[in-house]
C-alpha cells in the first residue's frame, strides 16, 4: 500500500469506528469492544483484498467474508455501509423493532452479508462449505472467516480446523481476532485457551501472527495467505479490545454494553478528532 | 402391489439420491463417519468426488452444508437421527434453520427399530426437535416407494427438510404403479366410519395389518398414513374428526412433540374429538432385536389392534 492509499484505509477504519459508536449507542446495546478490536481487519478485507461489489452482492463469483463472531456486527455493517451496500442510516436503527439490521448478521435481510452468524463456532463451519463449493466448482473466490479468540473454546471451531485441513482449503483463510478478552474476564484466565497458533499449526494450518491494527502485516499476511497451497491459512491477529476509544481499551465491561450519553460525546470526539488528524 | 422384498428406508434413501444425482450436479452428500449406516455409501460408491466425510463431527457438518448451500449447492448431510437432530439441534436451527438454506438433513436408525445398540442409539425425539424449527419441513417415509418419492420432493423444495430414515428392512405396502407423494398431503390408506387412525413412518405398514384384522371384529377404522409431519396436512385430519368422531396417532416416537400432538393440534383447534397417542409413552427404549422391541412397546401390527380395539370400545 502507498501512504495514499494507507492513509484512506484509516479514515475509512475510523468512519467505521464511529458507526460502531453509533449502533450500539443508539441500539442501547449491542458488543462494541470486538466490533473494535475487528474494525481494521474488516476494513481492510472490504477495501483492499476481497473481491467484491456492492452493486451485485450475490455475484456467484465474489469473495465472501463470514464474521464467526457474529456479535461484532456493527464493525462489519460500518464497512458494508462506507462501501455503499445499504444507507448508512440504517445504523443509527440497528437492532430496532422492524429494521434491516439485526442485533447479529441476517444473510436473508443485509445485503452483503455472505452468512447468518452469531452463535460461535458455526460460522468456521460455513465457511469451509463455502470454501469446498469453490473447489467443486473450480471457481478461485476465497472465503474469509473471521473468529473470536473466546470463540476458540468452542468445539466446533476444531471440528471445521480438522475438516478444512482435511479437504485442502487454501482458499480459506480464517482470522483469529485476539483481542484477549471475553465477556467473563481475560481469555486466559476464563478458560485457558493456550495457545491458538499451536494449536491452528498443529491441526495443519499455515499460521501468521500479526498485529491487527498494522495495516503492513494485515496486507502481508492476506497476500502470503493467496500464495499457500494445499492448506489453509489462520492469520492470529494480536488486537486491542476497544480499540479507538481511549476509555474501552483492553477493558472487558465494553464487551457488551453500550456507552451512556456521555461516554457516547467522548467517544465521538475522540474518532472525530482522529479523522480530523488524518484528514490535516 | 408390490413385490415382497424387505428393504430399509435408508437403503431406499441411499439409491433415491443415486437416480436424483444423475440429472442434478449441484447435489451433494455429506455424512459424520456412518455411510455403511445411513447408506449414502451407495452415494459415495456412484459419486466419490461429490461425497464428503465429515468424520464424527455432526456439528460441522451441518455447518459445511450450510455453507455448501449458501453457494448454490443442494447438499444431504446423514448421520443417525440422534446425532444429526439432537448433537447439531443448534447447528440445524441457526445456520440452515434461520437463514432457511437448502440443506436437507437425514436422520437414519431412528425409533426403536434400531435395535441392539439401545437407548443412547434409539432416538424417539427427532420429530419433536425438527417440528420446532421454523420453515423446516418434516418428513417420515413410511415405505420403499414413499422414501423414493419423498427424496424427489425434498430435493424439488427449496429450503430445509428433514428425512426420517429406518435401519429396519421392512415390507413395501404401497403400489409403485399408482402411488403420489405430494408434500404434506396425508394419504388415506382404507376408508372406514367408526375411528381414524393416523400413523406415520416404519409402523403405518403396522397399523394398515391392524385395522384391516379389526375388520373381522366389526370395527371399521379409516387409516392415514401422515408422511409429512410438518406442513401437517390439516385437512385431511378435520374430516377425519368431523366423520370418525375419534382419532387415534400412531408413531415410533414419543408422544410427546412428535405426530400425536400435531394432530392434536390441529383437533383443539378446528375440530374438537377425542385423540389417544400411540407411541413410545415418554421413556427410553433399550437392547433388543427391532421386531421384539416392536412388539414390547405395543407398535406391531398386534400390539397396535389390541389398543385401537380397546380405544374404540371403552
Amino acid at each position: 500500500m502507498d501512504n495514499q492509499e494507507l492513509l484512506e484505509m484509516k479514515k475509512n477504519a475510523c468512519k467505521v469506528r464511529q458507526y460502531i459508536i453509533e449502533g450500539v449507542f443508539n441500539a442501547k446495546s449491542g458488543h462494541p469492544g470486538g466490533s473494535l478490536s475487528a474494525a481494521d481487519i474488516i476494513t481492510y478485507l472490504y477495501f483492499k483484498e476481497m473481491k467484491v461489489d456492492p452493486q451485485n452482492p450475490h455475484d456467484p463469483d465474489r469473495d465472501r467474508f463470514v464474521l464467526s463472531k457474529g456479535h461484532c456486527c456493527p464493525a462489519l455493517y460500518g464497512a458494508l455501509a462506507l462501501k455503499g451496500y445499504f444507507p448508512a442510516d440504517e445504523i443509527k436503527v440497528l437492532r430496532h423493532i422492524g429494521a434491516m439490521l439485526q442485533g447479529h448478521p441476517d444473510m436473508k435481510h443485509t445485503p452483503g452479508v455472505d452468512m447468518s452468524s452469531g452463535s460461535l463456532g458455526q460460522g468456521i463451519s460455513a465457511a469451509c462449505g463455502m470454501a469446498l463449493a469453490a473447489k467443486y466448482d473450480n471457481k478461485d473466490y476465497r472465503v474469509y472467516a473471521m473468529l473470536g479468540d473466546g470463540e476458540c473454546e468452542e468445539g466446533q471451531v476444531w471440528e471445521a480446523a480438522m475438516f478444512a485441513c482435511h479437504n485442502k482449503l487454501d482458499n480459506l483463510c480464517v482470522i483469529v481476532d485476539f483481542n484477549g478478552l471475553q465477556i467473563d474476564g481475560r481469555v486466559d484466565d476464563v478458560a485457558g485457551l493456550g495457545a491458538v497458533d499451536e494449536k491452528f499449526r498443529s491441526f495443519g494450518f499455515e499460521v501468521i501472527k500479526i498485529d491487527g491494527h498494522s495495516y503492513d502485516e494485515i496486507e502481508a499476511a492476506l497476500d502470503k495467505a493467496k500464495t499457500v497451497k494445499g492448506r489453509p491459512t489462520a492469520i492470529i491477529a494480536a488486537t486491542i479490545k476497544g480499540k479507538g476509544v481511549s476509555y474501552m481499551e483492553d477493558q472487558v465491561g465494553w464487551h457488551g454494553k453500550a456507552p451512556n450519553a456521555d461516554e457516547y460525546k467522548i467517544a465521538m470526539d475522540e474518532l472525530n478528532a482522529q479523522l480530523k488528524a488524518l484528514e490535516a | 402391489m408390490a413385490e415382497t422384498k424387505k428393504i430399509a428406508t435408508r437403503e431406499s434413501f441411499g439409491l433415491a439420491l443415486c437416480e436424483l444425482a444423475k440429472e442434478h450436479p449441484e447435489i451433494v452428500v455429506l455424512d459424520a463417519d456412518l455411510a455403511a449406516a445411513t447408506k449414502t455409501d451407495i452415494f459415495k460408491k456412484a459419486y466419490p468426488d461429490r461425497f464428503f466425510d465429515c468424520g464424527i463431527s455432526e456439528g460441522n457438518m451441518i455447518g459445511v452444508a450450510a455453507g455448501l448451500a449458501a453457494c448454490g449447492k443442494v447438499p444431504f448431510a446423514a448421520s443417525f437421527a440422534m446425532f444429526a437432530t439432537g448433537r447439531a439441534y443448534e447447528q440445524i436451527r441457526n445456520s440452515v434453520g434461520y437463514p432457511h438454506l437448502n440443506v436437507k438433513i437425514a436422520g437414519s436408525h431412528a425409533g426403536i427399530t434400531v435395535g441392539e445398540d439401545g437407548a443412547t442409539h434409539q432416538c424417539c425425539e427427532d420429530l419433536a426437535l425438527m417440528r420446532t424449527i421454523p420453515g423446516m419441513v418434516v418428513l417420515n417415509p413410511a415405505d420403499h416407494y414413499e422414501m423414493t418419492e419423498a427424496v424427489k420432493a425434498s430435493y424439488e423444495y427449496n429450503g430445509p427438510v428433514y428425512i426420517r430414515l429406518g435401519r429396519l428392512a421392512i415390507d413395501s405396502f404401497n403400489d409403485p404403479e399408482t402411488y403420489h407423494f405430494e408434500l404434506g398431503k396425508g394419504i388415506t390408506l382404507k376408508e372406514g366410519e367408526d375411528v381414524t387412525v393416523i400413523a406415520t413412518g416404519l409402523v403405518v405398514n403396522e397399523a394398515l395389518k391392524a385395522v384391516r384384522a379389526l375388520e373381522a371384529k366389526g370395527i371399521n377404522a379409516r387409516l392415514i398414513n401422515m408422511h409429512t409431519i410438518k406442513p401437517i396436512d390439516k385437512d385431511i385430519i378435520i374430516k377425519a374428526a368431523k366423520e370418525t368422531g375419534r382419532i387415534i396417532t400412531v408413531e415410533e416416537h414419543n408422544i410427546i412433540g412428535g405426530l400425536g400432538e400435531a394432530v392434536c393440534a390441529v383437533t383443539a383447534e378446528c375440530c374438537p374429538v377425542p385423540v389417544s397417542r400411540i407411541g413410545i409413552q415418554d421413556t427410553y427404549g433399550h437392547s433388543g432385536p427391532a421386531l421384539g422391541l416392536l412388539a414390547e412397546f405395543g407398535l406391531d401390527a398386534e400390539g397396535l389392534e389390541k389398543s385401537i380395539e380397546a380405544i374404540v370400545k371403552k
